[in-house]
C-alpha cells in the first residue's frame, strides 16, 4: 500500500470517529438557520422566563444548569430534558401548534421549586 | 357499629374547624376472608415548618387537627400520614429539627398504630435519608383485616420517579394477592397526569397502574395537591386528600399553583382530614337463570 493511500484511510477513519461520536452537535452545525434559544436554569427560576418561537421554525433549545440538577419539562408537546450542572443539554425543538404554554423544574430543587416555571409562547 | 351511628357520631362531634370527609366504601372488601368492618384516617401534607401567609395559625393547625382526631368518639384502627409531613429545608439539621418536633406532636394522638410516607418536600433534598431515620423504610406493605395495603414511594428520586427497583418489588407484591383481593395504595404524588404542568403527576406512575390494573378491587389515595380529588384509571379510584397547612387552587383554574389566599371570615378553609370506611357489603346474590325444562343430569 503506498504512503497516499494509508493516509485517505487514516483519514477518512478519523472522520467517521468525529461523526459517530458527536452526532447531536454535527446535526446542529448542518443546519445553520435553527436559532439557538439559550436558557439558564438556577434555584428557582429560569432565564429567560418568557420566549416566543414562531410555529413549525425548529430551534436549538441550549439549557444549562447554574446550579443544582434540574429539570425542563414542556408537557404540552411531550418534550423534557435533565439539566445537569456542568453540562450543556441541547434539545431540537418544532413547534407544531399555537399558544402559551408552561414549562416547569419537574425535579424536586428546594424550597420554591413549585414557583420555578415559565411561558413559552408560540406564534403563527 | 353501624355505618350511619359512626357517621352520625362524627357529625356531632364538632371538629374544631378542621373538616374530615368520609370516603366511599372500599370495593372488594366482602369478598376478603377476614373481612372485619373498621375505618382509618388518611392526614396529608402537614407541612411542619412552614411559616407564610397562606397560614397564620402554622404553629397551631396540625396540634388542633391532633386533638380533633382525639376527640372523634370512634377512634380508627390506624392513621396514615401521607405525605410532606415537613416542609422542605436545604438544611440537613432543620430537617431533622422539623421532624422531631412533628413526631413529638401526633405522639400525642389516642391512635398508636400511625403509617408514615414521605412527600418531596421530607424526602427529595436527601433521597429519604432523614425521613428513613425518623420514620422507618420509605415503601412496605401491610395486612389489616382482609385489605392488603401498599405503601409506593414516588418521592424520594427527586425526578418523581418510583423507579424500576420499587416497580419489580410491587410486581413481586402484588403476585401474591388474589385477583379479587381489596388492594389499597398510598402514594404521594398522583399516580396518573392529573397537571403535568404543575407538577402533578408522576413519570413512571403509569407503570404502576399498569401493574395494577389486572387487579379488581384497587383504590389509590394520595396527596401532594392540597385539595379533595376523585378520578378513575380504568376500574382503579383514586382519591386525593385535603391538606393540612394550605389548600391548593383547583388543577388549571389559576395560572399557577401558588397557594389559596387564608380567609379570616373561614380559617382552616379548605384544609381537613379524611376517615375511610372499609365496610362489609350488605349481601351480594350471584343469579342463575333456568329453563322451564331441565335436562336430568346423567
Amino acid at each position: 500500500m503506498s504512503a497516499s493511500i494509508k493516509a485517505v484511510r487514516i483519514a477518512l477513519v478519523a472522520a467517521m470517529a468525529t461523526i459517530g461520536s458527536a452526532a447531536v452537535y454535527t446535526h446542529v452545525a448542518a443546519q445553520p438557520k435553527e436559532r439557538v434559544i439559550k436558557i439558564v436554569a438556577k434555584r428557582f427560576d429560569y432565564t429567560p422566563g418568557n420566549f416566543t418561537l414562531k410555529k413549525g421554525e425548529p430551534v436549538i433549545l441550549e439549557l444549562t444548569s447554574a446550579d443544582v440538577l434540574m429539570g425542563f419539562n414542556l408537557p404540552e408537546f411531550n418534550l423534557r430534558a435533565d439539566i445537569v450542572p456542568d453540562k450543556v443539554t441541547r434539545v431540537r425543538f418544532v413547534p407544531d401548534k399555537s399558544g402559551t404554554f408552561t414549562f416547569l423544574c419537574d425535579i424536586f430543587c428546594g424550597t420554591k421549586h413549585e414557583e420555578m416555571n415559565g411561558k413559552l409562547t408560540v406564534v403563527d | 357499629m353501624s355505618d350511619i351511628d359512626r357517621r352520625q357520631f362524627l357529625k356531632l362531634a364538632g371538629l374544631g374547624g378542621v373538616g374530615v370527609v368520609f370516603a366511599s366504601a372500599l370495593p372488594g372488601v366482602a369478598r376478603a376472608a377476614e373481612a372485619d368492618e373498621f375505618y382509618f384516617l388518611q392526614l396529608s401534607d402537614t407541612h411542619w415548618g412552614f411559616e407564610g401567609p397562606p397560614n397564620p395559625d402554622a404553629k397551631g393547625t396540625l396540634r388542633k387537627t391532633v386533638a380533633s382526631v382525639n376527640r372523634l368518639g370512634f377512634q380508627p384502627d390506624f392513621i396514615v400520614f401521607t405525605g410532606d409531613l415537613t416542609h422542605t429545608t436545604d438544611n440537613p439539621v432543620e430537617r431533622r429539627r422539623r421532624m422531631t418536633e412533628f413526631k413529638e406532636i401526633v405522639s400525642e394522638l389516642k391512635v398508636k398504630n400511625l403509617r408514615y410516607m414521605p412527600g418531596e418536600h421530607d424526602a427529595s433534598l436527601d433521597n429519604g435519608k432523614a425521613f428513613k431515620e425518623f420514620f422507618g423504610p420509605t415503601n412496605y406493605t401491610f395486612d389489616h383485616k382482609g385489605v392488603h395495603f401498599i405503601v409506593l414511594d414516588n418521592v424520594s428520586d427527586p425526578r418523581a420517579l418510583i423507579g424500576d427497583e420499587q416497580l419489580a418489588w410491587l410486581a413481586a407484591d402484588l403476585k401474591q394477592q388474589r385477583n379479587d383481593a381489596p388492594i389499597v395504595v398510598f402514594t404521594h404524588r398522583p399516580l396518573f397526569d392529573l397537571m403535568p404542568q404543575w407538577d402533578w403527576a408522576t413519570r413512571d406512575g403509569a407503570k404502576a397502574i399498569e401493574l395494577l390494573m389486572p387487579y379488581q378491587n384497587v383504590t389509590v389515595f394520595y396527596g401532594h395537591i392540597h385539595q379533595e380529588h376523585h378520578q378513575l384509571t380504568g376500574h382503579i379510584a383514586h382519591h386525593a386528600a385535603k391538606g393540612l397547612m394550605f389548600p391548593l387552587p383547583a388543577p388549571g383554574s389559576q395560572p399557577n399553583r401558588t397557594p389559596l389566599p387564608w380567609d379570616p371570615a373561614q380559617p382552616y378553609k379548605g384544609l381537613g382530614f379524611r376517615g375511610v370506611d372499609a365496610e362489609i357489603k350488605e349481601a351480594e346474590y350471584k343469579l342463575t337463570e333456568y329453563p322451564v325444562v331441565t335436562k336430568v343430569q346423567g
